[in-house]
């Protein structure tokens, strides 16, 4: 073969290389979400209630301790799961009993969902209790309208008042 | 099981034959030195230089931080077009034909069966390079701060967040735009510099057992191969998708399949089928080594009393299996060469690199400075004179050929005597004189293609020994004509016979050869029966 032949053909072998090359790093197109869809992201951190009462430590007992610990009061530092309750339409897509987290059980307890969702309008019902029995103690519902690729984040902040609606 | 195993061994055997195929097209093409087939991890290291070469230029013009991110790429792509957009393309073309040509060499070593044994080393250090080119990829698309890297990033940590590491869902700090600060963009390019180079160093780690590594390109394949990279970066430019968004989904997206395939599987089966799945194919790899253990062939024995220290062997050794110490006691030389056995590949290519294994010596047995117990030269020169005295012909050929190479054996015939050896680079160059002297009209010297070699250096260092331009060399006074050097690998048996049938021609039309003989040849010309022809 001539060096030109030769130089040509190597060219001609380039090309498969740098179609693979040239197509994959772009096509096919990936579909992350249909076009009809929304996506509903559900997250939050949040604390759980102390689970027992403080209690006032009896004089003997604070003798025991070090100098630089006695307080008075003992409080256990183990929190209340926190329940979660998400309906749609009426209808309960996510619910969870997020424990607390830490070794102790003593931090937040923390929750990330993420659902798509038709386009259009729903009702979104949104309830959180806190501590380790009775009734929920933050609730929020609204009727949400969302377009396509939409996200909906439900996030929550007690200091704020409790589930927040962003969109 | 046994079922089980024979069909895997065909199906082995029968996807390196098509890969073969390919291989020996290009081979027409770019000639087996050049050819990127048998070059997959030298141009892995090439396409690393080139990304970082044009990864820097990137940095200098990149902005950290959540706005300035995507501005400052944007106006690479659009502002200097054929500067940094022809960058930013070589950046990312150059990092998809990385994990292109890493994937293709992990699958032809693996065809090869080239995981087990001595080759551990190689293949389980060539396994975290996958995470880590896959981490660098990964790092480098959330930079641009576009659609893309809002899907990347999500997807990421969606990913992360599936294990049990983080108190707190790594996902909540990409739920909306104010979570996501400049201080990210800082730790990003941290990582995005810090992980290559943690890749450089993993690279440079897998290549310690090789002697002689080959990590460049050569200049043909180097320059084509960029040449190819710069036509792409015009015809095609890598371009981003709009600034990231978190307000909405990036639902369709032009997706690079090279480095986000996983993600395609994190959405289409789960984060928790993704892990499995990648833990799985990783143990997998990890565990190959151990599945391939067999009986090990001996290894390399060094002979104090032949060994002069010359380092012969040290610098031929493909596998970096000879170390050279200093000698205590007496005996030639300052130094003494010393095998290390877990790292013998059992080549013999030291033997023949060393000068002590020319077959002239007169004593009664042949021993050389390093040996193979399996095969040793003494062995091999009582073989050759016994071959060479069986023949019944005028014209003796004397083929030397390797046992991985295309079979040898199959050409043995009334004119030929044949010699398998562990590899063509076990041939000492002075046996191709020493037959030539006893009575051979021709050698014929067969191996594996300039890149197959099974065991990397042996064709090479053959085909150097043979032109004079490395030790031990062939000498000059050798008539070069009667002397061919041949390439045919595994399989190429029809081949390899026509190219015997070709030289046979060849020493058909040259005048006899005229044996010089020392005192040990001429005691077996003596015992060679000569039958003279009409
Ligand atoms: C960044 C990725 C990688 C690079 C740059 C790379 C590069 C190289 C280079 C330059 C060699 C020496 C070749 C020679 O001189 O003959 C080599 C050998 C080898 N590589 Fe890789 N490699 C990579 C990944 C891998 C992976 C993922 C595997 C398999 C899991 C692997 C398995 C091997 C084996 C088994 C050898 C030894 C071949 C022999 O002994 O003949 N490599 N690699
Ligand atoms: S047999 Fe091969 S791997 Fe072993 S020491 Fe000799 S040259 Fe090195
Ligand atoms: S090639 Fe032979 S003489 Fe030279 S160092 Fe090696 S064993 Fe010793």
């Amino acid at each position: 073969m001539t060096a030109i032949l030769r130089y040509l053909a190597q060219a001609a072998l380039y090309v498969p290389f740098m179609v693979i090359i040239g197509y994959f790093s772009t096509s096919p197109a990936y579909v992350h979400l249909p076009s009809d869809q929304a996506l509903v992201r559900l997250s939050l951190s949040h604390a759980g209630q102390r689970i027992g009462e403080c209690r006032q430590r009896t004089p003997g007992e604070l003798a025991k301790l070090s100098p630089n610990m006695r307080a008075p009061l003992e409080c256990p530092r183990e929190r209340a799961p926190v329940t979660v309750e998400l309906e749609i339409d009426g209808k309960l897509v996510y619910r969870e009993v997020l424990q607390p987290s830490g070794l102790r059980r003593d931090l937040a307890s923390t929750a990330y969902w993420r659902h798509p969702i038709a386009v259009g309008s729903h009702r979104f019902r949104a309830r959180l209790r806190d501590r380790a029995s009775g009734d929920f103690t933050y609730a929020r519902e609204q009727t949400i309208e969302l377009a396509p690729a939409q996200v909906l984040v439900i996030d929550f902040s007690a200091s704020q008042g409790g589930f927040l609606f962003r969109f | 099981m046994e079922q089980s195993v024979t069909t895997y061994e065909a199906a082995r055997l029968a996807s390196l034959g098509e890969l073969r195929k390919i291989e020996f097209i290009f081979d027409r093409v770019f000639n087996a030195a050049n050819n990127p087939w048998r070059h997959l991890g030298a141009l892995s290291f090439f396409f690393f230089w080139i990304i970082t070469a044009s990864g820097i230029y990137l940095y200098v013009f990149f902005d950290t931080g959540v706005s300035g991110a995507y501005q400052s790429v944007e106006a690479l792509s659009n502002g200097q077009r054929y500067a940094g957009g022809v960058m930013r393309s070589l950046h990312r073309h150059a990092s998809d034909a990385f994990m292109l040509t890493v994937v293709l060499h992990l699958a032809k070593e693996f065809l090869r069966g080239r995981y087990g044994g001595f080759r551990w080393f190689s293949w389980i250090t060539g396994v975290p390079l996958l995470w880590l080119l896959f981490a660098s990829g990964i790092g480098g698309y959330w930079l641009p701060w576009d659609r893309l890297a809002q899907f990347v990033a999500i997807a990421t940590v969606e990913w992360l967040d599936a294990l049990p590491l983080f108190a707190e869902p790594l996902a909540r700090n990409f739920l909306v735009v104010e979570n996501v600060s400049d201080r990210l963009f800082t730790l990003l390019i941290f990582l995005h510099i810090g992980i290559p180079l943690a890749l450089l160093l993993g690279m440079f780690i897998h290549i310690q057992r090789v002697n002689h590594a080959d990590v460049h390109t050569g200049r043909v394949l180097g320059w084509g191969t960029l040449a190819a990279l710069l036509v792409l970066a015009l015809a095609k430019p890598a371009l981003s998708q709009g600034p990231a968004d978190l307000a909405t989904v990036p639902h369709l997206l032009a997706f690079d399949w090279f480095y986000l395939f996983p993600y395609w599987l994190l959405y289409s089966r789960s984060a928790a089928e993704l892990w499995v799945l990648a833990g799985a194919v990783t143990g997998l790899l990890m565990l190959l080594p151990l599945l391939a253990r067999g009986a090990r062939a001996p290894v390399a024995r060094v002979d104090l009393e032949n060994c002069n220290g010359c380092a012969r062997c040290f610098a031929d050794c493909p596998y970096a299996a000879v170390v050279m110490r200093p000698r205590s006691g007496a005996g030639p030389g300052r130094m003494r060469a010393e095998v290390i056995p877990a790292l013998c590949a059992s080549c013999g290519i030291c033997a023949g690199a060393c000068p002590s294994s020319t077959p002239f010596r007169s004593n009664e047995r042949l021993v050389t400075g390093i040996d193979m117990p399996q095969l040793p030269v003494n062995e091999l020169r009582a073989a050759l004179e016994r071959g060479l005295s069986r023949l019944r012909s005028e014209r003796r050929i004397v083929a030397f050929g390797c046992d991985c190479a295309a079979r040898i054996r199959a050409l043995e015939a009334p004119d030929v005597a044949v010699f398998s050896l562990l590899c063509i680079g076990m041939l000492p160059p002075s046996f191709i004189e020493y037959a030539l002297r006893s009575g051979a009209e021709g050698v014929m010297v067969a191996g594996c293609r300039e890149g197959d070699c099974a065991y990397r250096l042996g064709n090479v260092w053959t085909a150097r020994r043979l032109e004079g331009r490395r030790e031990p060399h062939l000498r000059p006074n050798v008539a070069s004509e009667r002397v061919r050097l041949v390439w045919s690998g595994a399989g190429e048996g029809a081949e390899l016979a026509r190219k015997l049938d070709d030289f046979r021609l060849a020493l058909e039309g040259m005048p006899r050869n005229a044996p010089h003989l020392t005192s040990r040849t001429k005691a077996l010309h003596n015992k060679i029966p000569i039958e003279r022809g009409s």
